[in-house]
Formats: C-alpha cells, structure tokens, sequence
C-alpha cells in the first residue's frame, strides 16, 4: 500500500527487518508476516489478552498496538520461552496441573504468567489472580491456571535454590 | 525382573479408564505449536469479510460496490444477486428453516451479512468494506417476540402466501410471525390435575438472550482446486462431517470431491455446530477466483450474529399436595428466535430436549407446550454448553422447585428430597416421554447436604437475616441449591437426526504391527482432550498403552462419519463407538492368541494387556505380540491386519446428574455479589479422566456463573446490540471467580459399553439455576418469589429495592 | 477489526510533535498508550490521518516527588505509579487508584496524560486529579500553561485543552491527611459504575480539609466541592456524611447503560462516597 515504514525489531531473539503499512497491527505482524503463530486474537479491543506478548519488559496486548509503534522494540513470544528440549517451568507446569483445554488462551496466558514471576516470584493465589486478570480463559475456569503458575513459582523457586 | 512387574503394574501402564492421564494436546498449545483456522497460510490466499447492515430492520433498495471495487486490492464484491443464479443467496438452517447467505432484499438483524468483499490482505477487505455504498429502507423493528405474535409486519415474506401464513418445517404457523409450535405430554389430563389440586405454584421467567463466545471466533479457509475439483474447507466446525454433507447439498459438488477438515478449534461450546453464511461465502469466493479465501469474524460480528443461546420466556404452574408431593407440571414457552431459526437440534425437536423439564422429579402428569417466534434479532436458538435446550428445562424446573417451596413455606431442599425419582424407579419413563437410564439422587443429595452442613448454612443465614433487620449488617446470604438431570448423547437414530442424518458416531482403529495404533472418530475436540480419554477408552479395552495410541479427529477424508461434538454427545455416542470397535478388535485379537498358544478360542481369556490360557497365567501372548502377529503370520482362517470399525447407534440417551450449593453473601446497597462456596457434586457414571471430569466441571460452573451474573445479548427497541463487545458482554476473568470443591458419585449408564455418561455440559445446566437460586434464596426471607437473569449488580438492586430493604 | 490507513509519526522532541499537530490541525492526532484510542481507530469510530506517537518525546516521563508538590510526566504509565515507592509514600491514593484500573497488561501502556487528556467521563485519572486539585502543564506553539484539573473538562471528549496543544504534565500538591479511592465495576478491565476519590484531613477529632470527586456519574469528572464542604468541622459524624452525599448526589448527573439505570447509579454513587469517605477517616 502507499505509505509502507521501514520496521525493526527483535523477536524471540531474532532481528527482523521488513516494510509494513503503519496501521499493521503488531499481532498481525507477529501471527502472518512472521509466522510466529502462538499469540492469538480473541476479541480486538483488548480484554482478553490471547495476543498477549512481552515487549520491551511489559506484557503488552499486541492487538492494540500499531507496528510503528513497535519498531525498535524487543519482542517475546510464547515460542520464545522455551524450547521442546527445555520447557519453561510454566509450560510444563500447566500440562501437569491441567491449565488448558482448549488451548486458545494458553500462549497469552503463560506469556503473562511468566512476567509476573519475573516481577513477583512467589505470588499468594490472590496476586496470581488480580496478575492474571488481563487475560481471559473460557474453558478451565482459572482454577488449575492458578494451581499450575503456583507450581511453576515453586519449581522456579527450587531451581534456583539449587542453583545457588 | 521381568517377574517383579505385577498385574497392578501393568494396568498403570495402559493409563487406561481411570486416571488422571495428562493430556497430549498440552505440549503443542503450550508452546504456542496449536493449529487453529486462523494459522492456516495458503500461497495466493485471499481475504473476506462481511458489509453488515447497521439496522435491525430495512428494505435494501441499492448496493453500490463500485468505489470498493476502486480499492486497491480489492477483487470481488459478492451480493445476494451474485449468488442467487447458484441458488446460494439462502440455505438451509440445521433446524429445517432458511437463512440468508446474503441479504436477499432485506435485512433481518443488525450486523446482517449483506455483502461479502474478497481482497488481497486483511486491510484491504476493510477498507472495501468501509467503501460498498448500501441504499437501506427502514423498517418498524420487533425484538419482542409478544409483539411479534400480534404485529401486522411481516418479518419474513416467505411465511405468507395470499395473504395467509403457510405451515412452516415444523407444522401450520399461528400468525405470519410465528415458527412452530411444538408439544409432549397430556394437555387436558395435566390442566386437570392443576385445576384440583391443593397447592399450585405459578411463575413465569425469561432465560435471558446470551451467546457461547468462545474464545476463538468463527472462521473458515475454503480452497477450491480447479484442476482437480476438489473443495477443501478447513473451519472452525464442531460437526466437520455434518459441514461436509451441507455443503455437498447447497453447492452441488460431489461430497466425495469435498474434504473438510476441522483443525484445532479454540473453544465452541455450541457456537460452532451451525452453517453460517461466512462458510458459503468463502466456498463461492474461492470457486469465483481460484484461490484460497479465509474468513475470520471479529469478536463484534460474533457476538451479533452467530450463535446466539437461550432467548426464552417461560410461564410454569405446578401443583403439589400440602405436604409437598408435586402432581402435575405444566410450561409454556415461547422461544424467540430472531430472524432466522438457527438452531441445531435434532429434527423432530425443535425446542431441543426442553421435554426433560420435569428434571429428577417423580411428577406423573405434566405437559410442554413451546412456540418458535421470529424477531429482528439475530438468528439461532444453539445449544451453549448445553445438550439442545437441556440448560433452559433444568432452570425452569428448578426454579419452580423454588416458587413451590415457598408457596408450600417449606424448605426447597427437602421439597426435592421428597420427590426425587428413587433409585429403584430406574429406568424411569417420565411424563414428558423420556427414559431415564439410572439415577441415584438420594445418595447424591444426601452426600452434598452433609458436605456443606446445610443445617449448619440454614442456621447461619437465619442470624444473618435478623442481623440485617437489627441494623448490623447490610449483607445478605444466599444459599443456592441446584439438582439437575441432563440428557445428553444425542442420539438413537430411530428419534434422532439433523437434516435427514442420524445421530450415530462412529470410530475406526488401526493396530500398527508393533503394536502402537491409530484411531480416528467422527467427533472433533475443542478443547475436551479427546485425544488423550479417547485414548484411555482403548488403551482399557484392548490392552495396548494409551502412550501408544493416536487419536485423530476432525479430517472427513480420514474419519469415519460422524455427527460431530456437541450436546455432550462424544463419549456416550463415539465413546461408546471406540469401546466397541475395540472389542471388535480384542475378538480377532482372541483368535490370534489362541492360534499362538495352540488352544482354542475359548480356552483364552483377556487379562489387562494380554490373552492368557485359562487356568495357566503363565501362557500368554501379549497384545503386543498379537498385534505383530497379525502381520506376519498366515493364520488359517483369519485375514491379515489388526483393523475394526464400529458405527453406534446408542439404544438411549445418557442421563448425568449431580447436586450442587452454592453459598453467596450480597451486598444489598450496592448489589455486588460474592461466592463464598461452591460445591459440586457430578455423577457422570463410569469416570474415564477424573482430572478433565474436574476440569470441565470448573469450566462449565464458571461459565454458569457468567450467565447467571450477568452475560447477556442485549438489544435496545430499535433493534441495536448493546454487547457487542468484551467491555459489555461479561466474561468473568480470575479475579471474578471462586475456587470450586468437586466431588462425585458414580451411577453407570446401564446401556452404555463402558457405563460413561458425558460430563462437559452437567456443570453449566446444573450450576446456572444454583448461583440464580443463590441471589433469590438470600431474598426470600423478605418476599421474594422469583426474579430474571442475569442478576447483575443493578437488577440485584433493584430486587432489594423493590423489597423495601433501601431506606 | 483494521482501522483506516494513517500516517505515523515518531517526533523525538515537543517541537517536533507540536509542528506535525499545528500542519495538520483536526486531522491529527497525538497518542501516547493508545489504549483508548487504538480500538476506537479499529472500530473505525475514530479517523485519524495523521496519528504522532509521543514515546520518543523527550521530557514527558518521570516521576518527580518534592517537598511540596508531585511532577508527573504525561508519559507516566499506569504500571509506573504502582510501582514507585516514593510516590506511594507522598501519595498512596494515585496507587489504590491505578490499582483499579484495567487490568495488568492496560496499565503497562495506559499513561496518566492520555487517562486525564482523552476527556473519557469513564476514565480514573481525571476525578482523581480533580480531588487532589492538580493542575494539567499544556505546551502550544505559543508556549506553555497550567490549567487546574478542576477547569479542564466542558464534555465528554471536550477538554480545555487546544486542538495544537500537548498535555505534557501534570503537577499534584503533595496531599495530606487519609485517603481513598473507592470503585465499583462490574468487572477487571471495566469502568466505574461509580467511583470516589475522597482525601480527608484531620485535626484532632474534627476534619479540617476534605476533597471529594466522582468519576462515571456525568459526562465529565465531578469536583464536589459542597460535599467536602460538608465534612470539614466536623467529625465526620453520620449527618455530615449525609449531608456530604447530599451535596454530592446535587452535582452528579449519570445517564442509563448497560451499567445500569440512573436511580441504581445514584444510589451507589451515595454508597460508594459514604465507603470512601469512612476509609479515608479511618486512614487520616
């Protein structure tokens, strides 16, 4: 289209560098030119928090934010936290603790859940669950979402311990 | 060693029915690896979206799509008229109505498809949409489905002919206006019995308009390969195969040229069963162009126009001995089904399985009478959650448990006591026509009144309510009891079909020579973790580990054929299908076994993962072994490979069931609510995976709780939807929702292979009555008999108010 | 949901951004989070040709905190203020406010000038600032100026604020006494149905200063200064509170939504300045 940016950026690592309309919703730029498909879109006007990334250290809603506004910045995504070889903690934690069904909401949610553990490591089930709140599940109920990020915290929690 | 692995080891190993086997859906939707319909990126992939009427109710005089044309990117504009030369400017609804594809002349509904604009990329299908110029008459709008019965406007043309309404699907029409009516049990033997009785009970009650709103929103990519006639369609499909014979019967193109596939669907409940006119578009855009055309909704055109639930104004009288022995019910309803009738239910139902409204009660007369109503609103009637009407007869009955007790000054708990089907009545043919498969109620009720000390919560609330007219408190306390029975498993073909299709499902199992398998189901999971309980049922019946056996779902060129997954349908339906196609295999399996251990076929006998010689455990051959066998061995007799495949055709529906409390404190002054409790006990008979069973029942009861606290599609009189997004339609989010405590009896079904009753939908049938029952019960103490959902802050208010508890 | 095509500016500097908004005039526009503005712009309902982001504006962040008064950077998120300490301690009303606002992910990017320059009768940000008597520093092209909290708003969307000029800061007296900030929503991520900010001082057992607003119950953010009026000299007894609400309910002017009709949203607004009222006391 005629008023194409130059963009840049880094995601899950990765320099990408491509043109892009300004308008260009980050999400789309995540999910269609980048193929980096774990953020998804539930309902536009930012409740739900299924394109929730972390961007420049704040978990962000991608869905409302214009690529513009993202040029420059650091991206991660859910395929940036761990890899098959090595789970995040959280990642393995809501398989155990049965944090999804349909799946939907994970990427965003453990995307979310990841920053706040780097902000508060050993949140009460009351932070976990005003933490959580910008980001909308309609299958689980939240419940085994809570259990599993207070078992990630914990396994978190236990790795470093033994780290030290 | 190999002697330390004992019997108990073994039946570990399967994971079989039982345990608490993690899923294997997780690892790829936790690594962001799902599949959804949006993910799907095809070479030269176009876009489409919808031009959606901003009225409820207009005349189209013109539409203009030249400026959009204009648009860079833009490629086609589709209108009714482009469609009309197929015969696709309508189709056919599940529930034997039409709809528009397209508006065909007029609009209905406000976000009505009017035009369908097919682009290079996203922004360009928006900015032609902004472009199309739309000529529209108004017209008088009805969204009161009363008014509608007595408005001289004609909503639909096709209804009047000369003047006079024509029959519809479902028998003659009462006015132009009018859908059906619909009608089980005794009229004049129930109005009888309500006319002598001692004490009747009368309330009447609207379970308000809501929607399923998934988190994922509808969605297709249609692919028409011209070269070699092939259609593919991948969406957002709870019945894939269902879609498939749709599709085949509107286009025209051979099913056998038309594959349809469901990928990963991001929630449904109920919402993606339908045919919606997105699908239509996008088949007819991508024959039109030659390319790949996807269709995506945003979350305001699928919360104004797919899907909606509910919808339904409900009168009951229902009459009891002084001491509480209900004899009769009687309900009218009248069902407003906006523009179109939508719904999925099964043909010879077209108000669903509303005639389970007589609940877990011994009521011996009763009599159901419900009329489909069109208005200018959005098309439906579907299921949420939700076996086909199921949500709204449970709220219907257990309300009126509610309003009799009080009318009887008795204690609702007891009432239901009183007049629960006994366990020896089962099975139970009740008054509306149904057979109860088996139930044990009092078990179930005892166990949950004991578990909270409902004597105990009765004391408490007492002195809560003195409190409260002491002047020391301004908190009331609600105690919500809910005992529901579903119906679910749709269903035994002889009564159950959606468009000619019986509601069988089906499974087809592929032993692999080293012993690992395959089996495919005409089911498709959005979000039950079919993949890994499908898997449990197999692994139990034919001693191979579940570890080992893939289930696949959701592709109509490798499935078996299959109604889909809705209604609580997939493990009393295809649940069943996989049990019996695995025993068809376990029965070749015997006869390997019994070549191999040179005895007869009946001198071996299963035993966990292995055939066994009868009365010599230590001559065996493992399922394992057997399965090689069967590849490589010329067995006299028997035909090479390891394969079965069973249709089922289930000789009832399931009947689960379960009680639940709920225990709420409210504030009166401000009408916020607070759960302090809530308990819920579910029997869903044999229990396959009792994390998911816990799973769903914390999915389900949050979901009950949205629509009783406040979830609704909301219109003002002009028709205009006034939800249309998050900020409005209440999604509950963490922070909203309470911890549940779960418990469960286990009543096998009695017909089913493996004794499974289904359990995804019991949670929101049961749990919607309990938190409405919950907000009405911490009133009752002051007055008040019943009032409607969604009792939302201010309607909560506006109760206390009307009962003189504000200075 | 795609909204209309626009050109994007990133200035780095005020004068930069001022020179794009006075070339463009209407059709520009400047955003900060733009959490209020990016979905109006995809539901189309806001048309913005020209759209400048102001994250590499020089000047507009930080959180200043002095002896007597509170510098806010237009450009101060949500997230900032619940997290600095030192503005907790000066003013922990800013952080029980922001609390309430959105939801985690919103607060990361929601800014203090977008909440109080939007002119969004339901944001937070503009009762709270009209309770704490702060003053907005707005830059034109023909200089700066300070207009107080409590002059600002004419309607909703309708500011005093120029169409060429940037809400650049926002300056706070350092409050005293006790304090609270007092909301009911339906939801996270939900407006108030009411909401009050209340700071009280006390003196010996009587109240000596007392600022009372509303947010949601008008088309713009209600000072009401009658009912603080109400409670100063006082010791907050039940007929001051009263009266203090009396004055209250005399200012507010709410309309029916989805949030509820008028008489409801009255009744709460009374309620909710009582709450806020009492835990203000209880904390002067």
């Amino acid at each position: 289209m005629s008023n194409k940016m130059h963009i840049k950026m880094t995601v899950n690592g990765k320099e990408e560098e491509f043109l892009a309309e300004p308008r260009e919703l980050l999400i789309y730029t995540l999910r269609e030119r980048l193929n980096i498909t774990g953020p998804h879109i539930g309902c536009d006007t930012s409740h739900c928090g299924a394109c929730t990334v972390t961007l420049n250290g704040k978990s962000v809603k991608s869905c409302t934010m214009f690529v513009a506004q993202a040029n420059g910045a650091e991206v991660t995504t859910i395929e940036g936290l761990g890899t098959p070889d090595d789970l995040n903690p959280l990642q393995a934690a809501f398989k155990e603790h049965h944090g999804l069904q349909c799946g939907f909401c994970t990427p965003g949610m453990i995307t979310r859940a990841s920053k706040l553990l780097e902000e508060n490591p050993n949140p009460t089930e009351e932070e976990i669950r005003f933490g959580m709140a910008g980001n909308i599940c309609r299958c689980t109920g939240y419940q085994n979402i809570v259990k599993s990020i207070q078992a990630a915290a914990a396994e978190m929690a236990s790795a470093k311990e033994a780290a030290e | 060693m190999k002697d330390e692995i004992t019997r108990d080891d073994r039946v570990a190993n399967l994971k079989g029915m039982g345990c608490s086997r993690k899923r294997v859906e997780d690892a790829r939707f936790t690594q962001g690896k799902g599949n959804y319909v949006d993910d799907i990126k095809l070479d030269g992939m176009l876009f489409g979206d919808f031009v959606r009427s901003p009225y409820a109710h207009a005349r189209i005089k013109n539409i203009d799509i030249s400026a959009a044309m204009e648009v860079p990117g833009v490629l086609a504009v589709l209108t009714a008229k482009d469609l009309e030369p197929l015969g696709l400017h309508w189709m056919p609804t599940l529930a034997g109505d039409k709809q528009m594809v397209l508006a065909d002349g007029k609009v209905l509904f406000q976000g009505q498809e009017v035009a369908f604009v097919v682009a290079e990329d996203r922004y360009a299908a928006a900015d032609g949409i902004e472009a199309v110029e739309v000529d529209y008459e108004e017209l008088p709008v009805i969204v009161d489905p009363f008014e509608a019965l007595k408005s001289d406007v004609v909503l639909r043309e096709d209804t009047v002919q000369d003047g006079k309404p024509v029959d519809g699907a479902h028998g003659p029409r009462k006015h132009h206006n009018h859908i059906f009516t619909w009608e089980a049990g005794d009229k004049e033997p129930t109005e009888e019995v309500i006319a002598n009785a001692e004490v009747v009970a009368e309330e009447t009650m609207y379970y308000h308009r809501t929607h399923p709103c998934p988190l994922e929103t509808c969605g297709c990519v249609a692919s028409m390969d011209k070269v070699n006639g092939k259609l593919t369609l991948w969406g957002t499909f709870q019945a894939p195969h269902a879609i498939r014979t749709v599709v085949s019967l509107i286009s025209g193109i051979e099913e056998h040229n038309i594959r349809v596939i469901s990928p990963d669907i991001g929630g449904g409940f109920g919402n993606k069963v339908g045919a919606y006119p997105g699908y239509v578009c996008s088949v007819v855009a991508s024959i039109v162009t030659g390319k790949p055309v996807k269709w995506i909704e945003d979350r305001m055109d699928n919360l104004m126009t797919t899907a909606f639930a509910r919808d339904y104004w409900m009168t009951g009288k229902i009459s009891a001995t002084k001491e509480g022995k209900i004899t009769g019910l009687h309900c009218h309803v009248t069902a407003d089904h906006g523009g179109f009738d939508a719904c999925a239910d099964p043909t010879k139902f077209p108000a669903g399985f509303m005639n389970i409204c007589t609940g877990s009660y011994d009521i011996p007369t009763a009599f159901l009478e419900v009329d489909g109503v069109y208005t200018n609103k959005a098309p439906g009637g579907v299921s949420y959650r939700c076996s086909f009407r199921v949500t709204e007869a449970v709220y219907f009955i257990e309300r009126m448990i509610e309003v009799l007790a009080i009318k009887l000054d008795m204690d609702a708990a007891e009432l239901r006591r009183i007049n629960f089907i006994k366990k020896e009545q089962f099975p139970y043919k009740a008054a509306l026509g149904w057979e109860y498969d088996s139930g044990d109620y009092h078990t179930a009720w005892d166990k949950a009144l004991k578990t909270v000390d409902y004597d105990g919560l009765r004391a408490e609330q007492a002195q809560r309510v003195e409190d409260f007219k002491a002047g020391k408190t301004r908190s009331l306390m609600g105690i919500g009891l809910s005992f529901f029975t579903e119906i679910v498993g749709a269903g035994p073909v002889k009564n159950c079909d959606i468009l000619g299709l019986g509601m069988f499902d089906s499974c087809e199992i592929r032993i692999h020579p080293t012993g690992s398998a395959i089996a495919r189901l005409g089911t498709i999971s959005q979000g039950q973790g079919h993949a890994t309980t499908f898997a449990q049922i197999l692994a139990s019946e034919i001693g191979l580990p579940a570890d080992s056996i893939t289930i696949e779902e959701g592709d109509t060129d490798t499935a078996p054929y299959g109604l889909g997954t809705y209604g609580s349908r997939s493990t009393p339906v295809a649940g069943a299908a996989t049990a019996m196609a695995g025993r068809k295999i376990r029965a070749k399996a015997q006869m390997i076994a019994a070549y191999l251990l040179e005895v007869h076929d009946d001198d071996v006998e299963f035993d966990v993962d292995r055939f066994v010689v009868k009365g010599a455990p230590e001559r065996f051959k493992t399922m394992k072994e057997i399965a090689f066998a069967a590849y490589n061995q010329a067995i006299p007799g028997i035909e090479p490979g390891l394969e079965a495949v069973s249709y089922y055709d289930p000789p009832n529906m399931t009947y689960p069931f379960g009680a639940y409390v709920c225990v709420m404190d409210i504030d009166v002054d401000t009408g916020v609510t607070d759960i302090r409790r809530f308990y819920a006990l579910d029997d869903c008979g044999t229990r396959i995976n009792p994390m998911i069973i816990e799973g769903q029942v914390h999915g389900g009861l949050t979901e009950a709780l949205a629509v009783a606290l406040g979830q609704e599609i909301a219109y003002d009189d002009m028709g205009n939807v006034k939800t249309g997004t998050l900020m409005d339609f209440f999604l509950p989010t963490a922070w909203e929702v309470p911890n549940y405590e779960t418990d469960y009896t286990v009543t096998p079904s009695p017909h089913h292979p493996i004794g499974a009753k289904g359990v995804g939908e019991s949670p929101h049938v049961g749990g919607v009555p309990c938190f409405s029952n919950a907000v009405q019960d911490a009133f009752r103490a002051f007055g008040n008999t019943h009032t409607n959902m969604p009792h939302d802050h201010w309607r909560i208010w506006k109760t206390a108010n009307a009962l003189g508890l504000h200075d | 949901m795609i909204p209309a095509a626009f050109e994007y500016y990133r200035p780095t500097d005020l004068a930069g951004a001022l020179s794009i908004l006075e070339e463009h005039g209407d059709d520009a526009r400047v955003m900060a989070g733009g959490h209020s503005l990016i979905p109006m712009m995809k539901l189309r309902m806001a048309d913005v040709p020209h759209l400048i982001d102001l994250q590499d504006v020089e000047g507009l962040g930080g959180i200043e905190v002095s002896g007597d008064s509170i510098r806010l950077g237009a450009m101060v998120t949500q997230s900032d203020i619940i997290n600095h300490a030192a503005l907790t301690e000066a003013a922990p009303i800013l952080r029980e406010a922001a609390l309430q606002i959105a939801d985690p992910q919103v607060r990361y990017m929601g800014t203090v000038g977008g909440n109080v320059a939007n002119g969004d009768p339901g944001n937070d940000m503009p009762g709270l600032m009209q309770c704490l008597d702060a003053s907005f520093t707005l830059v034109g092209p023909d200089g700066s100026r300070e207009v107080d909290a409590r002059e600002f708003y004419e309607a909703a969307y309708m500011t005093a604020r120029e169409d060429e000029e940037i809400l650049t800061a926002v300056t706070i007296p350092l409050p005293k006494g006790g304090y609270a900030y007092e909301k009911q929503k339906r939801k996270i991520g939900d407006y108030a149905t009411a909401a009050a900010a209340v700071q009280l001082v006390k003196d010996g057992e009587s109240c000596s200063a007392a600022s009372i607003a509303m947010t949601n119950l008008s088309d713009t953010p209600v000072y009401c200064e009658a009912a603080g009026a109400a409670l100063v000299g006082t010791t907050l007894d039940d007929a001051a509170i009263k009266a203090a609400v009396a004055a209250m309910l005399g200012g507010i002017d709410p309309s029916e939504d989805n949030r509820g009709p008028i008489a409801f949203k009255t009744h709460v607004a009374g309620v909710i300045l009582r709450r806020a009222i009492e835990r203000a006391w209880s904390r002067a």
